[in-house]
């Protein structure tokens, strides 16, 4: 079977993964690899699961990663990442912001939020990265730039040089938003598990 | 250069590219961003139109005209914009004219999985399926060509997956179309019956010429591979199998898949030891071949329901998956299903409904999340502008004094698209209803698109907006009020009033969606631990930015935009409005 490079983003609606995805898309892009992505929108945007495939590689067929295939899996929340954990492939690199967002259930008290996610996944993998993401964008001013700070980390295991992320963020992103979004980009790049 | 584009966004820049003059559309999931990207380009028109009928009789209008004209909607758009097709059909094109409709395999965010395809063939069309970007941009230049070629629409399909996948797309220079003359001619344009039994000759005719012309099309590829295992498929079934199956199967490919090129899958079904057709919902290519007396398998093994995958795909037809799952997740995680936003105007009216414990006749728009719990305040939603007509249909059943407990809700731009009519019916048959109106002057599910309420066009030029109010006592209703979401006790009072006049009454529920112009946020809604008995009403309102923290409620500031909601329903007054 072909090389393919499959990227799995999963997370809550309002997370930027739409965004983090398409710079993914455009960075491969300029690097010569054909691409793939498959998006989440319309009512599942509000609020709900939302989970985005992005492929890459010489020749790239079905937009969808299949379960067990994915060389990452991109958690921008925690539950998220649990719940998406299937499409991992064996050796695959887990990605995690250690962020919990509430569904509406839970909210309610009527069922619970659960408990050692970090740790079941970690178990699990064996290699989870658990990335402060939110407090790294809070720390920049600007809660929005989580997906930037997880695609900064992502960034460090894949052999595309620092400025092609720069610049897929430039032509991704509108313009006064640019130098926020790059900051954050570092910030994930430069992040070392602790 | 090659950029990355959603199926979309091909589909416009190969309307562009067409030379495409007059485009249009109504906004739905998964088609939407097609007409949003087409009017960013130079030298063309489009516009969102009051629904998908309207769009197409003026895509209709702008073909007699000469102009090459787009119109596009998702699958069950076209349900609306049906009546127009089928006689489309008939009367052919002058400028070229294509139909997109953007299905929804799998239900993403529609309320059927219908199988468009179907409707080439009932309108006796050609049919065009792309299955990836570059696909969808180049394949609609064909489309153009072929419409004008023979005389005819041609229905160009996209599903989800290709709508909204994204890939790269080598792009193109437009091409400059002159306007074709315009030349009054009754027996082709005028669809009486006279005029019209000439012209289903010829559109019997035109389906034998294309079904010739789809034998050499370049739209149609055989792949070559193993030949074990021959697939016939089209759009992103193809990608699917070829993902699951590589170079061990042969692929037939159809671009044009209506009428199915016969002598081509002859060709191919005799150099295969076993033919297969992957195709999503129903079984579109497979009856017609197997009414041909082709021997091919397809829904024996493969769900007539939701999307394929490659994984379905190699099980099916290897009986094996080269994908192996390796993690499992622990059964009974919460699910996270949709819900309405922090500030989401909608929210007030819902929960004055369950309050009020009152059968509502639904719609479609952000507010049927209003049928899910906790509110669960919806009875029925059946497609756009249904509501207003259910409602006079539950009266006409169950009497006047039942109609005292029902009230139907409709969105702004559905009440545009469809709720006119009903709002007619409603006062012409005596009809003594209550209808909301949730304006929340825009189109919002779909990514907030204006429409004929707003005052604003697809390009946020100024016009003429369409007063509800107005047209509301135009159409004969003479209890018409205006309230706003945010103040429940008037709400609530509002609603009681109406409902117990027995005449027609229309609410307008007034104020813009909060995720259109996001409010600036100065306050903040504070708890008094000691007043905060936990009795957990608040929570009732299902807002994201409350929860309940040990025993007690707790404001998420960071989402929380402050419609004080929470506050007028706390009856122990522990939350109120403070300064950030």
């Amino acid at each position: 079977m072909v090389e393919v490079v499959n990227i799995l983003l999963a997370g809550v609606g309002g997370q930027g993964i739409v965004l983090a995805s398409r710079v993914l898309a455009d960075v491969a892009l300029q690097s010569g690899k054909a691409v793939k992505v498959s998006e989440t929108h319309g009512m599942a945007q509000r609020g709900g699961s939302v989970v985005t495939h992005v492929r890459f590689g010489e020749q790239v067929y079905s937009p969808l990663i299949a379960l067990g295939q994915a060389d990452f899996l991109l958690g921008f929340e925690k539950l998220e990442a649990m719940r998406f954990l299937p499409y991992l492939k064996k050796d695959g690199r887990l990605i995690v912001n250690d962020q919990e967002i509430y569904p509406l259930n839970v909210l309610l008290g009527k069922e619970k939020y659960p408990p050692e996610i970090s740790s079941y996944l970690k178990e699990q993998t064996g290699q989870m990265c658990l990335v402060p993401a939110q407090e790294i964008a809070q720390q920049l001013g600007s809660p929005r730039v989580v997906n930037m700070v997880l695609l900064g980390v992502l960034a460090q295991f894949l052999d595309i040089p620092q400025e092609k992320w720069e610049e897929a963020i430039y032509r991704c992103v509108r313009p006064e938003f640019r130098e926020i979004n790059c900051q954050a980009f570092r910030k994930g790049f430069s992040w070392k598990s602790g | 250069m090659a950029v990355v584009l959603s199926g979309n966004e091909a589909v416009a820049r190969g309307a562009f590219e067409a030379g495409v003059k007059v485009a249009a559309a109504y906004p739905g999931t998964p088609s939407t961003e097609i007409l949003e990207n087409f009017v960013k380009y130079e030298g063309v028109y489009g516009e969102w139109s009051p629904n998908e009928k309207v769009a197409l009789e003026v895509g209709f209008g702008a073909s007699l005209g000469g102009a090459r004209a787009l119109v596009v909607m998702k699958h069950v758009g076209l349900n609306v914009a049906a009546d127009p097709l089928m006689t489309l059909s008939y009367i052919g094109v002058n400028g070229g004219l294509v139909v997109v409709t953007a299905d929804d395999p799998g239900m993403h965010s529609s309320q059927n999985e219908q199988d468009n395809r179907l409707y080439a063939r009932f309108a006796k069309i050609p049919l065009i399926e792309p299955s990836d970007s570059q696909e969808a941009k180049d394949f609609l230049k064909v489309a153009y060509d072929l419409s004008e070629r023979f005389d005819t629409p041609v229905l160009f399909r996209l599903t989800t997956r290709v709508a909204h996948g994204r890939s790269p797309v080598v792009l193109g220079e437009r091409k400059q179309i002159p306007l074709r003359d315009y030349a009054k001619n009754v027996p082709k344009n005028v669809m009486l019956p006279v005029y019209a039994r000439q012209r289903h000759l010829r559109v019997e005719e035109r389906r034998k010429e294309l079904a010739t012309f789809a034998e050499k099309s370049t739209l149609n590829q055989i792949i070559w591979g193993g030949r074990k295992f021959g697939i016939i498929a089209s759009g992103v079934s193809y990608q699917y199998a070829r993902e699951a199956l590589g170079e061990e199967a042969s692929y037939l490919k159809l671009g044009l898949s209506y009428p199915l090129p016969l002598g081509l899958v002859r060709e191919f079904a005799e150099q295969v030891e076993q033919l297969f057709v992957v195709e999503e919902l129903e079984p579109f290519i497979e009856e017609q071949l197997k009414a041909a007396g082709f021997s091919v398998v397809g829904k024996e093994v493969f769900p007539r329901t939701g999307e394929l995958s490659p994984e379905l795909i190699a099980r099916r037809i290897r009986g094996t998956s080269p994908f192996q799952v390796h993690f499992s997740r622990p059964e009974g995680l919460p699910n996270r299903p949709p819900l309405m936003c922090p500030g989401c105007p909608h929210r007030g009216v819902f929960y004055v409904l369950k309050k009020l414990k009152v059968v509502v006749t639904g719609d479609i728009g952000c507010y049927t999340l209003g049928a899910l719990p906790p509110f669960q305040a919806m009875d029925s939603c059946l497609c756009m502008g249904a509501s207003i007509g259910a409602s006079l249909g539950l009266e006409k059943a169950r009497g006047k004094d039942f109609a005292r407990q029902v009230v139907a809700v409709i969105g702004d731009s559905t009440f545009v698209h469809s709720g006119l009519t009903g709002l007619v019916d409603l006062i012409y048959n005596k009809g003594t209803g209550t209808v909301i109106i949730l304006d929340n002057r825009t189109t919002a599910m779909t990514g907030h698109q204006d429409h004929p309420g707003t005052g604003f066009t697809i390009k946020k030029e100024e016009t003429k907006a369409l007063d509800f109010a107005e047209v509301a006592s135009a159409i004969g209703v003479k209890r018409v009020s205006t309230v706003d979401p945010y103040d429940l006790e008037n709400l609530e009072r509002v609603i009681q009033e109406e409902l117990a006049s027995e005449e027609v009454s229309v609410i307008i529920s007034k104020r813009p969606c909060v995720l259109l112009n996001p409010p600036k946020v100065d306050k903040r809604i504070e708890v008094d631990a000691d007043k905060c008995k936990g009795c957990k009403r608040c929570l009732q309102l299902a807002c994201p930015a409350l929860s309940f923290a040990g025993d007690r409620v707790s404001v998420n500031e960071e989402i929380c935009n402050c419609c004080s909601l929470c506050v007028q329903v706390c009856p122990h007054q522990a939350l109120k409005v403070g300064e950030r």
